[in-house]
């Protein structure tokens, strides 16, 4: 049954096949992007979103995004307010240092420059190694901690943060992912 | 051959990752836990019986001369609208494996599907060609997957299997740990598959 005439290969069969089938395509995903965008912007609103709730205190309002520079990135901070008092800001923040790729968090910080939470936003470390950054156990040791007096370094570099086991290069990227957030934080402050 | 051979021959006879062992990048880099490998298993079945489908309606219009990029153009598309799909209804799956999912375009087992079947069989029988390949191979990926799952991290499916602190054989969510999971496994195919030669 597949000895059914097959179209010939001539320069003009080829050209009109080549740009129908192309055509089809380019329509067909247009139309999956049409369909699927407005679900994904959502998705990808809601969790970061998610993350800001997390991160700082109980809030009612969130105010526009800020940027300040540091070390060459522009990092963003939002203020979160309560009754109109400033009760938290979260910082998006980003270090180059990571094992597998940039690390990116959302660090908040509470109405006295303490740090709130932290959430883990995409990291590419090594499965089982350094994506325990995303546990508890580590990555909630920097909460309710003042920046001033709670060194974010690792210990062996003189901190103290407690590493991941055998994951000491990406612990040095979220110590210095935080304290990025923590410099973002206190001149965006300054001002 | 009737439709349902078509479907049954990807699981054991031609199963594309043991037998024909097509496709080892996903294999490779997708299988680090159970859930991972069955995912990427099922989106690239899912592509599959899509181009599989359109490529065997498509055999007759399609010059030979250009068959490789017209299935190229007919498989990508597929691919872009699940990654299009994944991203907006599992973006938590998408954060795992969305590398891994434009990548499929390149996966052999489909291209091959494509070149060494479906171009040459009618709709249904492709159809169930791609399943069954499709099947064979999210098969063989969550079987991988829960072997590396279960050594490395003590998990299956993200169910505890050890105690909370003791840890797992963490050699089996790296990369070696792939190669040495996948050996055994087309190991053991081998000799089934011989033991069955010497029954016979």
């Amino acid at each position: 049954m597949s000895d059914k005439k097959k179209l010939e290969s001539t320069f003009l069969n080829m050209f009109i096949v080549l740009t129908v089938i192309s055509l089809v395509s380019a329509f067909a995903i247009g139309l999956a992007f049409y369909l699927t965008n407005d679900q994904a912007e959502k998705v990808k609103k809601e969790k970061f979103d998610n993350a800001v709730k997390s991160v700082v205190p109980d809030f009612d309002e969130l105010e526009e995004r800020r940027e300040v520079e540091i070390d060459g990135d522009k990092l963003a901070l939002y203020r979160a307010k309560k009754g109109g008092a400033v009760v938290g800001t979260a910082v998006e923040t980003v270090s180059h240092k990571g094992f597998g790729g940039d690390v990116l968090l959302l660090v908040g910080f509470d109405g006295n420059g303490n740090i709130h939470n932290s959430s883990i936003l995409s990291i590419k470390e090594t499965p089982g190694l350094g994506s325990n950054m995303d546990t508890p156990k580590f990555k909630d040791q920097i909460n309710g901690k003042n920046p001033d007096s709670f060194k974010l370094k690792v210990k062996k570099d003189g901190g103290d943060i407690d590493a991941i086991t055998a994951a000491t290069i990406s612990s040095r990227a979220f110590s210095d992912a935080v304290s990025k957030a923590v410099r973002a934080y206190k001149s965006a402050s300054a001002q | 051959m009737s439709v349902l051979k078509e479907f049954t021959k990807g699981f054991i006879k031609e199963n594309p990752t043991f037998v024909l062992l097509l496709g080892m990048c996903p294999t490779l880099g997708t299988t680090t836990s159970a859930i991972n490998g069955m995912s990427m298993g099922l989106a690239a079945t899912v592509v599959l019986i899509c181009s599989n489908a359109v490529i065997s309606l498509l055999k007759n219009v399609i010059p030979d001369k250009v068959r490789i990029p017209a299935f190229i153009v007919v498989i990508a598309s597929f691919v872009t609208v699940v990654d299009l799909v994944m991203q907006a209804y599992l973006p938590d799956l998408y954060a795992t494996l969305g590398l891994f999912i434009p990548l499929i375009v390149v996966n052999c087992i489909i291209l091959g599907r494509a070149e060494a079947f479906a171009s040459k069989n009618g709709v249904l029988p492709s159809i169930a060609d791609g399943c069954g390949i499709g099947l064979g191979f999210t098969m063989s990926l969550t079987i991988l997957g829960a072997i590396r799952e279960i050594l490395g991290s003590g998990s299956i499916f993200n169910f505890k299997v050890i105690p909370e602190d003791a840890n797992g054989i963490l050699l089996f969510v790296m990369p070696p740990g792939a190669f040495l999971a996948l050996g055994l496994m087309i190991a053991l195919v081998n000799h089934i598959k011989n033991r069955k030669k010497a029954a016979a």
